[in-house]
């Protein structure tokens, strides 16, 4: 059988960890193939050995049967080889042609011929059915559309293969459907596919076989027509994960959190959160569903206190909290699970232990008058790091060595360990693979037995279906329904959070 | 190679790479370098008057190191060291000349004046960028040229009669010793160094120990998680730039208090503040670090004194030499780099 | 090429030298016989220059290039055991550069400028056996000897030349800064110009800093344009803005009769001035201070084992330490100028006038 890309027993050392040992990938023409591992696995790893960033110590690579040398990125180009990476690479101010033609572009006299490119790539796009308007600009167009632009950018230069680093991760619903349509036009029109994630469903949708990598190590490929998503799952793992997340009925109590006529401005003085209102109960997880950008971060950061509110009311357990500075809510009963966990939730450069007492470090018994207790705060992490499993090799490990699944177990820890009487946890799984995931949401549906009330912020739909026991949908700042898991359908969420039926929900649905 | 070992290896490859381009250039000048590098040598430990001068000149360095290095470790760059010490400078001289009492208060109070005054002027910038994020990099250099021309027009309108200088600071408030100046054959090593030291510990005991100084740490390394976390980014960075401004402050006392013993018209910049974001860098912002990196520097300006008599270098090479030295130094993260391949390789 | 060589074979016998005499102290006595055939020791001298080193074309240059003329006429060679100099990088760097000159056994050491007056007096008393010279202050210990200049009788003279060449009756002087020695140039300035012409104005301005050329430029271009037609300066690096303002007028209106007089050195090369091909010069004269002169006489004295410790030397018009330069032949009154000013430097050395040096004497000054 013929291959277009063959990476035999692919070794890549890096001085003291072993990232990939043994792997095998091999893609078929015009197919679409899934690269499957948990977080660390070394997905990443493999992928830039392909395109040219790292060198193997152990393997060959073949292209179309040949083995080749690739030792940068431009060889990988000129074999045809295109990455859409998960974090776009492209100029806010530049149009779509000027951004897919940036580092190729075709001159007429030393000037750039535009009309030209524009016309190519207006080609291109009609033959992918991508739709994508040559003229607009980055800055005007959605996430979505500029993940096009960069499928457009390798298509503009040759690609042949098309790796696709987590597409998913930055789409709503809609746009994932579309982005499976234009995956199957690449295929009809010959291209072939490197789809690398790790969420299963996709993989049952569109991949026709998978590869699946764990700790570094090369686990085999598989047929998808001949598995399913627990076997992948626990190829994946190493053990046996269940997916539906086991919970009893929600058993609501007194109000905790009361959100009334809420309303926030960002820096340019628009209102980002508009005459909002929320209630979270004790023992009920509510989710917020929505398309990132539509108040999200705001609402929290007015409820922690990180971001001034314009008006309104902001009531935890019956007292005022609005524009408390944040040290203050923290110790009125407010945990946070922050949505960036590198950039909000954790000091990286500090130990995972100095880590575990961020807000309480000033308090007994990590501080006495004003002197550390370093004794106190690492039998603390100590204890937290076994109670919350954070596979770290000590608690003087500093956080940016550990992976972003064991990070998010030691913010979890924190957060829960304070004994928050409201718990905020924003995209808590965001990244995660399903072994971490299904251990955090195991975790917040405890705080909720636990009578704890629970704010669940995702754009992951699975998760807030699963998780939640009631679901308000945010769309423009304004909370326009709030359902009830059990009788809603990701369509109907899909949308509301679209704005589409924002007219008929809106009213009685209003808590 | 472990980070701690790379933290001493990388310096002393700096400064023998310094030296040995310094000989390249002197050998093709036509110069002995053999004789130069041994010039170098007497001039700052050849005899124990130089040694004692070594020590005088280093003291100031620790304290502008830590100033320096203070800032750094909270994630805010102290380019006013150098104008914060002449505040502390001035402050020192003037409380030296202006009061009659006791040694035990005047002393003191003098020092305490000076690293009061250099906290005021580095309390500036350090409001500014907290309230109005003006960047404190900008702020400081406009505040050096502030401080030496300020300093200049009260020299010469407030402490003198159109002179240009100031009269003596009083023996009360003097930190010279005719004892260590005993033990030194006459240099001017004076009871600084005690303070300095002293500094290096603070600062240790500050940023390691306290729960301030934990919190000046994580806003250094993440304003947005402790931002996040409750504390006040905008407090922290007023304090650390007064703190870091203390320092300098009390880097001026040295000056004023030990080495001259008062305060005259500058034309230009003292360059010590300077130097001390060289000797914070080449120490690694870590306190003992910052005590050899501060030796290095003092033996190098004292030393290179010797050189155009003893081996007959001319003052321009001598400058050059110097500066590759502290080039080298200055260029560490590519020696860094380097190192990190090598020992790549030879895991391989 | 000579000068590389030279010092390499310095620096190679210096090597040597430190090689043998590696065991210590007793270096010194083991390199000098050694080093030579020549008499037992001979006289060595040796100075210390500000930040500004020896090529500052003011005082450190002049004093440097007293020290070489003195080398020279006694046959020394530049380094230890001849003459020397060493350059400091900072203020905190005097001390230790006069220590380490008089811990090598120079017989006398220098130290060029007022600045250093603190650092002399506290050596001076640690090391007893040296002899040390210090220019423009007054240090009182038995083995410092102080020179000081009598710039106020360079300034009388200046006085008379600019009254001398004045049109306009008008004349300016720019100081740098109030301190004694620009008193002393304001003084005798003023006191020359009224022995020349009590009539004639003088207007006097402070620019507050010896480095501020751009402030000079502007004192100078204001008085220019109310009348006056001579400015004298002594300001340091703040009067070349009025050398530069002067040229500038000239240039406009080449049958101007502006003038400019310089100070400390003979500045006629900062007025040079082409117009249509043709070269002229602002600069009327200078009022010169013989840091070199003064500086090599305290070394001879010295040499000869006359060394006036304790003492203050004043070097006035009687000792050549001040004079002024030669007068700009294009001044059309070039020929009354010298008359005048040779009558008046020989009351001046004859001691039948004493010029105030403050502006005390001044008040009370008269020619007569």
């Amino acid at each position: 059988m013929d291959y277009v890309i063959e990476m035999l027993n692919i070794r890549k050392e890096f001085p003291g960890i072993v990232a990939n040992d043994n792997i095998t990938l091999q893609l078929k023409p015009g197919e679409i193939h899934a690269l499957l591992g948990e977080n660390g696995a070394g997905k990443s790893t493999l992928m830039n050995v392909l395109f040219g960033l790292y060198q193997p110590e152990k393997g060959d690579i073949k292209v179309k049967g040949k083995p080749v040398h690739i030792t940068d990125p431009n060889i990988a180009n000129d074999l045809g080889i295109g990455m859409v990476h998960q974090h776009f690479m492209l100029v806010d101010r530049f149009t779509v042609t000027e951004n897919i033609i940036l580092g190729k572009e075709t001159t007429k006299g030393g000037r750039i011929d535009i009309k030209k490119a524009e016309k190519e790539v207006r080609e291109i796009s009609e033959r992918y059915g991508l739709a994508v308007d040559p003229q607009a600009k980055i800055s005007d167009i959605s996430v979505g559309m500029q993940q096009r632009v960069e499928i457009l950018k390798t298509l503009y230069r040759g690609a042949e293969i098309l790796i696709f680093d987590e597409p998913t991760a930055v789409l709503t619903p809609q746009e994932i459907k579309e982005l499976i349509q234009i995956l199957k036009t690449l295929i009809q029109e010959g291209k072939s596919i490197i789809l690398i994630t790790h969420k299963l469903k996709e993989i049952m949708e569109v991949c026709d076989r998978v590869t699946v990598i764990r700790k570094g190590v090369g686990i085999g490929t598989v047929n998808v027509s001949e598995t399913n998503p627990n076997e992948l799952a626990s190829l994946m793992v190493g053990r046996e994960v269940t997916f539906k997340t086991d919970k009893a009925a929600s058993e609501p109590k007194e109000n905790v959190l009361e959100i009334h006529d809420l309303n926030v401005k960002d820096s340019r003085g628009l209102g980002v959160v508009n005459k909002l209102n929320l209630n979270v109960r004790a023992g009920e997880i509510v989710g917020i569903a929505g398309v990132d950008g539509n108040g999200q971060s705001e609402l929290i950061e007015a409820i922690t206190g990180l971001k001034r509110s314009e008006s309104g009311s902001i009531k935890l357990n019956g007292k005022e909290i609005i524009n408390m500075s944040p040290r203050k809510v923290t110790e009125m009963g407010v945990g946070h699970i922050p949505q960036d966990r590198h950039k909000h939730g954790l000091v990286l450069d500090f130990p995972i232990g100095e880590n575990m007492v961020l807000q309480t470090y000033y308090k007994a018994p990590f501080s006495k008058k004003g002197i550390l207790n370093f004794k106190e705060i690492y039998s603390k992490a100590k204890t937290l790091i076994k109670e919350f499993d954070v596979r770290t090799p000590s608690e003087y490990t500093l956080a940016r060595a550990l992976s972003g699944g064991n990070q998010q177990k030691a913010i979890i820890g924190r957060e829960i360990d304070r004994n928050p009487d409201l718990l905020i946890a924003a995209q808590p799984t965001r990244g995660l693979d399903v072994g971490a995931i299904e251990y955090i949401h195991k975790r917040l549906i405890e705080q909720r037995d636990q009578g704890k009330a629970v704010l669940l912020i995702s754009f992951e739909l699975d998760e807030i279906m699963n998780v939640s026991d009631r679901i308000a949908v945010i769309y423009e700042g304004e909370i326009v329904a709030v359902v009830d898991p059990k009788q809603t359908t990701e369509q109907e969420l899909g949308l509301l959070m679209a704005g589409s039926k924002r007219k008929e929900a809106g009213g009685e649905n209003h808590v | 190679m472990s980070n701690r070992m790379k933290n001493i290896v990388v310096p002393l490859v700096a400064v023998l790479l310094g030296i040995i381009v310094g000989t390249i250039i002197m050998i093709a000048a036509g110069y002995n370098a053999g004789a130069a590098f041994i010039a170098l040598w007497n001039g700052a430990f050849g005899e124990i008057y130089y040694t004692g001068e070594v020590i005088r000149q280093v003291t100031p360095l620790i304290l502008a190191g830590l100033a320096v290095a203070f800032a750094f470790r909270t994630g805010l760059f102290n380019i006013g060291v150098e104008g914060q010490l002449i505040v502390g400078w001035l402050a020192a001289v003037w409380v030296g000349v202006a009061f009659e009492l006791p040694k035990f208060i005047h002393l003191p109070l003098a020092v305490l004046a000076a690293a009061a005054a250099g906290a005021l002027w580095a309390f500036i910038p350090g409001l500014l960028k907290a309230k109005f994020k003006v960047h404190e990099v900008i702020v400081t250099i406009m505040m050096n040229y502030v401080a030496l021309h300020v300093s200049n027009y009260i020299i010469r309108t407030v402490l003198s009669e159109k002179s240009d200088r100031t009269e003596m600071i009083a023996d009360s408030a003097s930190l010279r010793s005719p004892f260590l100046e005993g033990l030194t054959d006459y240099s001017r090593l004076h009871w600084g160094i005690l303070i300095a030291l002293a500094c290096v510990f603070i600062m240790w005991f500050l940023l390691e120990k306290t729960s301030k100084g934990y919190e000046l740490r994580a806003v250094g390394f993440n304003q947005h998680a402790s931002e996040y976390a409750g504390m006040s980014v905008s407090k922290n960075i007023i304090l650390s730039m007064v703190i870091s401004g203390a320092f300098a402050g009390l880097a001026g006392a040295m000056e004023a208090l030990g080495t001259f013993g008062y305060a005259a018209i500058k034309g230009g910049f003292t360059g010590v503040g300077f130097d001390g974001i060289a000797v914070a860098l080449l120490g690694g912002n870590g306190p003992i670090g910052i005590i050899f990196a501060a030796l290095l520097f003092g033996s190098l300006k004292v030393g290179a004194l010797n050189m155009p008599l003893e081996a007959g270098v001319p003052n321009e090479l001598v400058d050059i030499i110097i500066a590759l030295i502290v080039f080298f130094v200055a260029a560490s993260y590519m020696i860094r780099i380097f190192i990190d391949r090598i020992s790549k390789k030879g895991v391989k | 090429m000579k000068k590389r060589k030279f010092g390499l074979a310095l620096s190679l016998v210096l090597a040597a030298g430190t090689i043998l005499g590696a065991c210590g102290k007793s270096e010194e006595k083991g390199g000098e016989t050694a080093g030579g055939d020549e008499k037992e020791k001979a006289f060595s001298v040796a100075m210390v220059t500000d930040v500004g080193g020896v090529d500052d074309k003011s005082f450190n240059q002049s004093a440097w290039e007293g020290l070489q003329a003195f080398g020279e006429e006694n046959d020394l060679e530049k380094g230890k055991g001849g003459f020397d100099y060493l350059q400091s990088q900072s203020d905190a760097d005097y001390s230790t550069n006069l220590n380490t000159l008089a811990r090598q056994d120079f017989d006398l050491v220098f130290g060029i400028g007022f600045l250093m007056e603190g650092a002399i007096n506290e050596i001076a008393q640690q090391q007893k056996d040296s002899h040390f010279g210090i220019v423009d202050a007054v240090v009182d210990q038995p083995n410092v000897a102080s020179i000081m200049f009598k710039e106020q009788e360079a300034a009388f003279l200046a006085g008379v030349a600019a009254a001398n060449a004045t049109k306009t009756n008008k004349i300016g002087f720019i100081g740098g800064m109030e301190i004694p020695v620009i008193e002393r140039f304001e003084s005798g300035f003023l006191a020359g110009v009224q022995a020349a012409n009590p009539d004639i104005k003088v207007e006097v301005q402070y620019a507050g800093a010896f480095d501020k050329a751009e402030l000079g430029q502007t004192i100078a271009s204001k008085m220019y344009s109310s009348g006056v037609d001579v400015i004298f300066h002594a300001a340091g690096g703040t009067g070349n803005g009025l050398f530069k303002e002067a040229r500038d007028l000239k240039k406009k209106d080449p049958a101007k009769e502006i003038w400019a007089i310089g100070v400390d050195s003979d500045q006629t090369a900062e007025g040079v001035v082409e117009i249509d091909g043709k070269e002229h010069n602002v600069i009327l004269t200078s009022a010169l201070k013989r840091v070199d002169n003064a500086v090599k006489d305290l070394t001879t004295k010295a040499k000869e084992g006359s060394f006036p410790g304790g003492e203050t030397i004043t070097y006035g018009l009687a000792e050549d330490g001040v004079g002024l330069a030669p007068i700009n032949p294009e001044v059309s009154t070039k020929a009354e100028i010298e008359g005048a000013v040779k009558e008046w430097q020989e009351k001046i050395k004859n001691g039948d006038l004493t010029v105030p040096s403050t502006k005390d004497e001044l008040a009370s000054f008269s020619a007569e």
